[in-house]
């Protein structure tokens, strides 16, 4: 089980969290603009990196506040909340 | 390559055993290949050997960055069943399930498949009502699945607890008798010896750095650990790793790699027969024929290359084995360890062409490909000859991602599968 640094409430057990996928894909503004390709990319598509991810985290059984992280994907170790 | 039979096992046995022939051989790679498949797990080897047996395409070479059947092939728990909902899903499991029922006979290898009986559980009038449906899909396409009473359902499973004051009581089952599991190292072996004596090329300790295209945007050569090798046709069958080789092919993919856990107990005498599952209460559970209790847990819930797991979801998929099968509360476990799975967004695999001319993808089969390895390969091995799909395999293209024709077999079923 991970130890993750809550920004908000410090370390805590990884059972406090829901896994929010990868960070910082935004919402096309405008989906009806969109191309089919552009708007699968958007819903479907993922980096899915063997290294430095870039990650979302809710501390839904704790202060219920998204925050960001950095984790490596092969030790798991996180970098940076 | 020598047949195995009951003579050759007596000959071998009069000269001690010694002179038992290489099952495959360890070739150096060569310059150029009609065809490369990287990854060396069942999928691919069985890939290579259908291009090879049904296609006669015989200079080929499987890549293998570890040892071949080293990933999820070796790490499952090998349950083989083909009860899903959908269309496109059934025809595709039950491909696989009618290929392994003579497996064995045609690769002249043990695959020990054991059609004893895929059950699963239900426990609330939503699993009554999903797996009834199921059971209706199953029998239009002619496949095999029967609804069960508590009753019927312990006495096809004698240790298993229909208790009605339990936490989670067993309301009924779903069984499909030509379920079951097979042997997972031997059916890469078998794939492996099959393949090697059609002149393909297994080459382990090679890992792919690069996929290179040509002016015209076709495939051109792969740069490995052990060299540059020329082809025009590039199978990509990695699981887990897939979106870091197609990386290098400059594709992204709508895949995540999660890791997923299974774990065995203490060997014990034969005392379940069938396989049990539960997906309101996730646990899989089967017995080994060396008498080891197999035991599937869920995903962790980030993505992650590590192969290992949280120990909670373990403890968790135990403590529903035990509620279910009180008498396993004093097994000890053995081993526990986790694979890489690749999981895409509806829970069904892709199979098909990439963007790239000569670069085919076999991927996404998440938590549950090791039941599909002889139809996967063998659908895969028709894609990548002719340039054109199977029948089969067709609507489970990339493009369905961007039309939006998913085969949801994640919302069908509620949980991984």
């Amino acid at each position: 089980m991970l130890l993750i640094h809550c920004p908000y409430c410090g370390p805590r057990p990884e059972i406090e969290f829901r896994g929010g996928g990868e960070a910082h894909i935004a919402r096309p503004a405008d989906p009806s603009q969109l191309s089919d390709d552009r708007w699968a990319s958007f819903l479907f598509f993922r980096n899915n990196p063997k290294g430095r991810h870039a990650e979302r985290w809710l501390h839904i059984h704790g202060c219920q506040r998204w925050f960001n992280a950095v984790r490596d994907t092969v030790s798991d170790r996180f970098e940076k909340t | 390559m020598t047949k195995y039979s009951i003579l050759s096992l007596v000959r071998n046995a009069f000269s001690t055993h010694r002179h038992w022939q290489r099952a495959w051989r360890n070739p150096e790679p060569k310059a150029a290949y009609d065809a490369v498949i990287v990854g060396g797990g069942g999928h691919g080897l069985a890939t290579a050997y259908y291009l090879a047996a049904e296609h006669g395409m015989r200079h080929i070479a499987v890549l293998e960055k570890g040892w071949i059947g080293g990933g999820n092939t070796g790490r499952n728990t090998t349950i083989i069943r083909s009860n899903y909902l959908y269309d496109e899903s059934i025809q595709l499991y039950d491909h696989a399930v009618k290929l392994w029922a003579n497996l064995s006979q045609v690769l002249n290898y043990n695959v020990m498949y054991s059609p004893r009986g895929v059950m699963m559980l239900a426990h609330n009038t939503h699993d009554v009502q999903s797996f009834k449906r199921h059971i209706y899909a199953n029998r239009l396409h002619g496949v095999d699945n029967e609804w069960l009473t508590p009753q019927e359902a312990r006495a096809f499973c004698p240790p298993l607890s229909i208790d009605p004051g339990a936490r989670y009581p067993i309301v009924g089952a779903a069984l499909q008798r030509r379920g079951g599991v097979a042997r997972h190292d031997a059916v890469a072996w078998g794939y492996a010896r099959g393949a090697d004596a059609l002149g393909v090329d297994i080459i382990q300790n090679c890992e792919v750095l690069d996929i290179r295209t040509d002016n015209s945007g076709a495939v051109e050569r792969v740069e490995t650990t052990r060299g540059t090798i020329r082809t025009q046709k590039v199978g990509v069958v990695a699981a887990g790793h897939t979106s870091v080789v197609m990386g290098r092919a400059g594709l992204r993919m709508p895949l995540e790699s999660f890791p997923l856990q299974a774990l065995v107990s203490e060997p014990v005498k034969p005392i379940l027969p069938c396989v049990v599952m539960s997906n309101t209460v996730h646990a899989y559970i089967s017995q080994s024929d060396k008498g080891e209790l197999v035991i599937g847990a869920g995903t962790d819930q980030y993505i992650s290359y590590s192969q290992t797991g949280g120990l909670h979801i373990a403890t968790h998929t135990l403590e529903a084995i035990c509620e279910l099968f009180p008498m396993f509360t004093r097994l000890r476990m053995l081993r526990n360890w986790g694979g890489i799975v690749d999981v895409t967004p509806d829970r069904s695999p892709i199979i098909g062409k990439t963007p790239v001319k000569g670069l085919y993808v076999n991927c996404g089969w998440g938590t549950g490909g090791f039941k599909a390895t002889p139809g996967s390969g063998h659908v895969f091995a028709h894609t990548m000859a002719m340039d054109e799909c199977h029948p089969i395999n067709a609507p489970f293209t990339l493009e369905r991602f961007v039309t939006g024709r998913l085969i949801d077999e994640a919302a069908a079923a509620a949980v991984a599968h």
